[in-house]
């Protein structure tokens, strides 16, 4: 009775979070931790697929696999972090759209 | 699982990687430990390691694959590994004269450096998609700290964020590809990944996740249409580690693509091809046009390096060992085109400081003659004039394409590649026929040395190490099929 939930609906998931994620980075014109969360999004939605499938496929590589993600993606964080904070001491602004010295 | 590491002897084929690991902690120890002003000791260190490190390579040539399945090493891994590593040495060296200046004075420069080549040597021997998002983090990390070392200067800070947010999305898209290639195979190893496919066949979900995958690379080698971030980053970063990130990246992401498109992805090749097809023609066109209207010098030479990248795919699509052996050679020949000419660029000081726009090398040939004339050798080879080496890259990718009957892609790539002569020779007619606007301070040793060499190779190409270098890639590249 009801609705199994399989492999199927956890890709979804995945995929609509995977373009949520691209999407917050182009189309977020405000604040750069915006797209610093978006990454996460990205990261996440890739994790989910990895654990959905090992599940699905009964093999444990895919887990290993997502605690590898979550390890690299916490020094992500926190270098993305550190060159935000440099940024505003030289600018005063976290804006996307004060990134603009650069171009041709 | 059984471990496959009994004793030191057994882990051999991955010696230059240890000597790489062990030397960027020990820097780290040492860099604070002495003085932080006398930095140069750890930089030489550093050069040191990585030499070390190729001599391992070079005289003890080990093959095998290690720890679990994870890491293999095999003549192409070791061709690679050595245009890694010979391109982060030279970049460090480059990066000493002026450090101050460049901001790439501090000891911690040397060991980010060390640390993303150690990244790159795990991509290039990565054969499972673990080691390969390890070894790929391992570098871009490094790299993002590296374009935003500057951290007083607002450009270099701009670059820093701008490649950190595009590298991290790229990291996204390549880690999304891994996981359906993860779920539609139900393997992470590159041997076995191969075995699956041939196995079960392709389907459409597999073909997705390749794209997802070879998108994220395109992004790390700068093919168009994931490009955006080259011009921004190499203008942005200090000029030092602008060459870093001109030399040694690209040609780890080079093989890693080749690798994957190869080997993993052998069964599906007409697949893959398209799309190597796409990334070659859209990155040969885009910057030959584009850098036409570029008045930064850096800009492009960024421009300049996404139309190479985009002559190497061409090899790459034939899908054969030609091909693989054409990109071996191209990106030999590109590492040594480029680090002459940064050299180039880092000896042109005038009393503002470094040359940024094209016009400021105005008559630089007539107080700089040597070094103008080793940028105009070096212009002409990235044209592709024979009988100079950038000519013999070319004709290798070009004729492995026409012998794949790629003849659309290479009549494409040739007409690209007459429309590019045009900015390099605007570069030439700018040193030798423009007024001088400012005298040139003198050049130091260490680039003039490395000036000289690139020349030399780059001039006697093919009565020198032509022969020896094709036989080499010959080698390299048969190890993949």
């Amino acid at each position: 009775m009801g609705l199994e939930i399989g492999l199927g609906h956890y890709l979804t998931v995945a995929a609509i979070l995977f373009t949520l994620g691209v999407f917050g980075i182009f189309l977020n014109r405000k604040n750069v931790i915006v797209i610093l969360m978006s990454v996460e999004l990205i990261l996440l939605a890739v994790n989910l697929n990895l654990v959905a499938f090992s599940a699905h496929l009964n093999d444990l590589q895919g887990q290993v696999f997502a605690l590898m993600i979550l390890t690299v993606a916490a020094a992500e964080a926190a270098i993305g972090l550190a060159i935000l904070v440099i940024f505003y001491r030289n600018r005063g602004s976290i804006a996307v759209e004060d990134a603009n010295v650069l171009k041709g | 699982m059984n471990s496959d590491i009994v004793d030191f002897a057994s882990v051999a084929p991955a010696y230059p990687e240890l000597v790489v690991a062990i030397g960027a902690l020990v820097l780290v120890v040492l860099g604070v430990a002495i003085n932080k002003e006398r930095s140069s000791l750890i930089s030489w260190l550093g050069v040191l390691i990585l030499v070390a490190a190729g001599a391992v390579a070079l005289l003890n040539p080990s093959d095998g694959v290690l720890f679990n399945g994870v890491f293999i090493a095999d003549a192409f891994a070791r061709y690679m590994k050595l245009l890694v590593l010979g391109g982060a040495a030279l970049s460090l060296i480059l990066a000493m004269p002026n450090s101050e200046a460049n901001g790439v004075h501090k000891f911690e420069y040397s060991i980010l450096a060390v640390l993303a080549t150690l990244g790159m040597m795990i991509m290039v021997s990565a054969n499972d998609l673990m080691s390969l998002y390890v070894g790929l983090e391992l570098q871009s990390l490094a790299l993002y700290v590296m374009a935003a070392i500057k951290r007083d200067d607002s450009r270099a800070t701009e670059a820093g964020l701008k490649y950190f947010v595009l590298g991290a999305l790229s990291s996204g898209m390549l880690l999304y590809g891994a996981s359906l290639v993860y779920g539609f195979t139900g393997h992470t190893n590159l041997t076995e990944i191969v075995g699956a496919i041939a196995m079960e066949g392709r389907s459409v979900g597999l073909v997705f996740g390749m794209v997802f995958l070879l998108a994220g690379v395109a992004f790390k080698i700068s093919a168009v249409p994931f490009h955006m971030w080259t011009p921004d980053v190499y203008e942005g970063a200090p000029t030092p580690v602008t060459a870093f990130f001109a030399m040694a990246p690209k040609v780890a992401a080079m093989s890693m693509m080749i690798r994957l498109v190869m080997d993993t992805f052998q069964p599906i090749t007409s697949d893959w091809q398209q799309v190597i097809v796409f990334l070659s023609i859209a990155s040969m066109v885009l910057a030959a046009f584009a850098a036409i209207g570029q008045k930064s010098l850096k800009r492009l030479i960024a421009y300049s390096s996404i139309g190479h990248v985009g002559f190497a795919l061409v090899g790459l699509s034939s899908g054969t060992q030609v091909g693989v052996e054409g990109v071996a050679i191209y990106m030999a020949i590109y590492v040594t085109m480029t680090v002459g000419l940064f050299a180039c660029i880092l000896s042109l000081r005038n009393e503002n400081g470094y040359v940024e726009t094209i016009d400021d090398l105005a008559g630089a040939a007539q107080t700089r003659p040597f070094v103008a004339a080793i940028m105009a050798i070096l212009m002409f080879s990235l044209i592709g004039m024979p009988p100079l080496a950038g000519f013999f890259a070319k004709w290798h990718v070009f004729l492995a394409a026409i012998e794949a009957n790629l003849y659309v892609l290479s009549v494409i790539g040739v007409l690209a590649s007459a429309v590019s002569a045009y900015y390099y020779l605007r570069v030439v007619k700018t040193m030798y026929f423009d007024e001088p606007k400012s005298t040139f301070i003198a050049v130091p040793n260490e680039l003039n040395i490395i000036l000289g060499v690139s020349a030399f190779l780059v001039v006697t190409y093919y009565f020198s190490v032509g022969s020896s270098l094709t036989s080499w890639a010959h080698t390299a590249a048969g190890s993949l099929f």
